[in-house]
């Protein structure tokens, strides 16, 4: 069994989020939309494999909602 | 650097470079805009008018600028750019009405941006993507029967675009015709005034039925609040004036221009046709490609400094996008098309809070009517050689005809 080395934290401002819909696109399995355009977070600690996905979120999110941290488990 | 930013030194402001630069290869940036960015990715350069004002070429350069706070989009401003000598004709009071959404800065835009925002959720977009497949479908179907060449902007692009936008609004049905003329007369320059002042008093009657009867569509959807007393009648008419603006000529461009694109490019029209999948990439690209919305204005609230330049509060930024979009240090081999890359980064949609609010839609609009296109009319080739296809240089560049055959 492999322990997963690294966990993911993500956060997204619904406050400040303007609807451009980036994030969905680029995650789908861990953002979606409301029906009024803003931001919801499916999932706020997806496994390690994600990262990048999450990454391609948060760099392309327009009003930059969208924050997460990484930390390593020992 | 230079200290050009100097106020003091207006010896050196003389000689800067000067705006708006304009394209002679219809799908390729001025290439002064590479001089410009030679200079600095954040640069000082002269209006047509003669002001200074900040250019900024930078991809990095444009994310960090256009997502900062301190960038207001107040163009009562006396530093407010003036990107192309057109729009002076539409400084006039009645043109207040462009004011909403992209002319506002929060807490005014936090409002009217969510106000808006429930007709343009992927979702929905989602929703109305086969209205927009049959529209494209029998716009081509009467084009094919009506003989083997066409002008490509009035026989589709134009009524597509313009069906679109009468559905997402709500736009009755026997007042589409007029609705749709009263849009394409805005493509004009020598008609754009009068017709602006048009659809402003169309809007604000229809508003008035639409109280009383509404239908389905954005403008019914917020006749709701008019009523309740939560939103200002004038101000709905505002929203959708804007929708016709920001959304019209900017999609309606994209595609034409992609569809000369892509002729002249062969070789990866048949890797689309062989490989439909690439299409989602391929529209990505031609976005940044063509990035055909060249001077977004701002001004800086507070003093920034950004690399070696020093915004001061008060100063005017104008960001040059398609230079960004061909930024080196972001994008390899940046000048040639390639649908292979990933570049959802790419800024033809803007960056910050005012980026795009119907992005989703033109993404849907520009592949159905890219695809649908070169589907139904596999033979479809330029009528006259692309040296002849005349051209509109504006704020928002793109061709005045495209005569095609089959
Ligand atoms: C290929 C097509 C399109 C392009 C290249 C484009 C480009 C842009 C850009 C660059 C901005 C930001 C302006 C700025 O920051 O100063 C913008 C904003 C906007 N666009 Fe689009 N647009 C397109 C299609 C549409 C469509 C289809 C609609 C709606 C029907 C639309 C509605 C708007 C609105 C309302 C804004 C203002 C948003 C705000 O200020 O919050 N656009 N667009
Ligand atoms: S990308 Fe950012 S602004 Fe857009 S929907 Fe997601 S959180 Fe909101």
């Amino acid at each position: 069994m492999t322990v997963d080395p690294m966990s993911i934290r993500i956060t997204a401002d619904t406050a400040v989020c303007i609807g451009a819909g980036q994030c969905v696109l680029s995650a789908p399995a861990l953002f979606d939309q409301d029906d009024a355009g803003t931001v919801v977070l499916l999932n706020g600690q997806p496994a390690a494999d994600s990262l990048e996905a999450v990454r391609e979120a948060a760099y392309l999110c327009p009003s930059r909602a969208i924050t997460y941290t990484e930390t390593s488990q020992p | 650097m230079a200290e050009t930013n100097e106020s003091g030194a207006p010896g050196a402001e003389d000689a800067l470079p000067e705006l708006p630069m304009t394209r002679t290869c219809p799908y390729q940036p001025p290439a002064e805009y590479e001089d410009l960015r030679a200079r600095g990715p954040v640069t000082r350069v002269r209006q047509f008018d003669g002001r200074p004002v900040w250019a900024v070429t930078g991809h990095a350069e444009t994310r960090e600028l256009m997502s900062n706070p301190a960038m207001s989009v107040n163009r009562f401003h006396p530093n407010f750019p003036m990107p192309i000598p057109a729009l002076t004709q539409l400084q006039t009071p009645r043109s207040a009405a462009i004011g909403a959404l992209i002319r506002t800065d929060p807490p005014e835009h936090t409002k009217q941006r969510r106000d808006i925002l429930p007709s343009f959720t992927l979702k929905k977009i989602a929703g109305i993507k086969p209205e927009i497949e049959q529209t494209a479908a029998s716009l081509l179907t009467d084009m094919i029967a009506n003989g083997d060449s066409a002008e490509l902007l009035d026989a589709y692009v134009k009524p597509l675009v313009a069906t679109v936008l009468s559905q997402l609004l709500g736009i009755p049905y026997e007042d589409r015709n007029y609705f749709e003329d009263l849009t394409y007369r805005r493509f004009d320059p020598a008609q754009v005034v009068d017709a602006m002042s048009d659809l402003t008093d169309y809007l604000a009657k229809l508003l008035v039925a639409k109280e009383t009867e509404p239908g389905e569509g954005l403008l019914d959807d917020l006749v709701v609040q008019v009523k309740d007393g939560t939103l200002e009648r004038d101000e709905l008419v505002r929203y959708a004036l804007v929708l016709v603006i920001a959304g019209q000529e900017t999609t309606a461009n994209t595609i034409a221009l992609g569809v000369l694109t892509l002729l002249e490019h062969p070789e990866q029209l048949e890797e689309l046709r062989a490989e439909p999948e690439l299409w989602r990439n391929a529209v990505e690209e031609l976005l940044r490609f063509l990035s055909l919305t060249g001077g977004l204005s701002r001004v800086a609230t507070e003093d920034i400094t950004i690399g070696d330049a020093q915004i001061r509060a008060d100063d005017g930024i104008i960001f040059l996008n398609p230079a960004a979009n061909r930024d080196e240090a972001q994008f390899e081999r940046p000048n040639e098309l390639d649908i292979h890359r990933n570049v959802r980064n790419h800024l033809s949609f803007g960056f910050g809070i005012h980026q795009c609010i119907g992005q989703n839609l033109a993404r849907v609009e520009l592949d159905v009517a890219l695809r649908t296109l070169f589907e139904k009319v596999p033979d479809l080739r330029l009528a006259v050689p692309m040296q002849e296809i005349p051209v509109k240089q504006g704020l928002v560049f793109g061709l005045a005809e495209l005569p095609v055959e089959w």
